[in-house]
């Protein structure tokens, strides 16, 4: 395929996906305009950060009056979940100059992971599958850019929406996300601790409960996962 | 101006989160950390969830009238059932904000 081809395929590819961000992305646009923020800073948030959740959280928070080191932690941990996506990237984007690095790094989301990884699994030797990450990228990109637009011009016209309770939209959200990812018993396991420990943590300032959910997350799952693992092989040895 | 620090923040610190195994082409997880890091997505989701349904005001609100809860229930239910994202959201979104209007909770 041509590297056209391969661009425009990355666009069609990511569409259903675009589907499901276009509301996320207009409810953000929204809620910002009723956190405080002005449109400037809810287009530059989402032009600059470009990470659908993080976003999400970081206005709750100003919403919440929480200080900018607890935004930024939060931002971290709730995007550390990137680290795999690059990680699982590297061995195909390995080759290339900085200058497709770092825009493609810049441009890597949940959504733009998922078709990409599945692009690169398909072994037909193509050399310019770096052009469907481009073209799929860049649809997100601007699909988010648009929608957020969409929600700072709702949030004008509907001043009173802050008590509407809009903040669900991202409960929801997150529910979409995390719940299909709870596929093994040791995510269903490190699921059930890290609420329990939100709980018990939320009196905590500065929303610091979220390091120790976290840790607690981390430590169920893993070794729930090793006691798995090695029930495995006692039972292969047999 | 300080949001304008803030955005600028989250951007350094996305961004390098994203860009850490592009920058370096032979960076590799040790096998523990990559095992720790799978389950930091959905501890961190559910710990925002969690307290979010259940004490959407700060306070405890296990009651009826909290549709929060029975919303987020409801979203949780077609998570699992259809496991789609878009679903979810419209579903949990819809009966959130028919209970709250039914609840009379809505300033219409």
């Amino acid at each position: 395929m041509s590297r056209s081809q391969e661009f425009a395929h990355g666009c069609r590819d990511i569409l259903p996906l675009i589907l499901g961000a276009i509301p996320f992305g207009v409810i953000f646009g929204t809620l910002a305009v009723a956190a405080g923020l002005s449109g400037w800073q809810t287009m530059g948030m989402s032009s600059l950060v470009f990470a659908g959740s993080a976003q999400f959280i970081a206005v709750t928070l100003i919403t919440g009056g929480v200080g900018a080191a607890v935004v930024l932690l939060t931002t971290f941990v709730v995007n550390l979940r990137h680290a795999l996506y690059s990680a699982a990237l590297q061995p195909f984007v390995r080759h290339l100059p900085g200058r497709w690095r770092v825009p493609l790094a810049f441009w890597l989301t949940d959504e733009a992971f998922a078709v990409v990884q599945n692009r690169y699994a398909r072994d037909d030797g193509s050399p310019y599958k770096h052009w469907f990450f481009l073209g799929a990228a860049l649809t997100m990109y601007i699909s988010w850019q648009l929608a957020t637009l969409a929600g700072v011009a709702f949030g004008r016209a509907v001043p009173d929406l802050a008590s509407w309770g809009l903040d669900f939209a991202m409960i929801a959200t997150f529910i979409g996300i995390a719940v299909p990812m709870m596929r093994t018993r040791p995510q269903v396991a490190s699921a059930l601790v890290a609420g329990a420990v939100a709980l018990l943590t939320w009196d905590l300032p500065y929303k610091l409960g979220l390091l120790a959910v976290a840790m607690a997350g981390i430590v169920v799952g893993v070794w729930l996962e090793r006691r798995a693992e090695a029930a495995a092989r006692l039972e292969g040895a047999l | 101006m300080s949001t304008w620090l803030l955005i600028f923040g989250m951007l350094a610190i996305t961004f390098v989160i994203r860009y850490s195994f592009f920058a370096w082409p032979d960076l590799r997880f040790p096998r523990a950390i990559e095992q720790g890091l799978h389950y930091v997505p959905v501890a961190v989701l559910t710990a925002i969830v969690v307290p979010g349904m259940l004490m959407p005001e700060g306070a405890w609100a296990l009651h009826w009238d909290n549709a929060y809860l029975l919303a987020g229930l409801l979203a949780i239910v077609i998570a699992a059932l259809t496991r789609n994202l878009l679903a979810t959201i419209a579903g949990g979104l819809l009966s959130f904000f028919l209970l709250r209007w039914a609840l009379g909770q809505l300033p219409i």
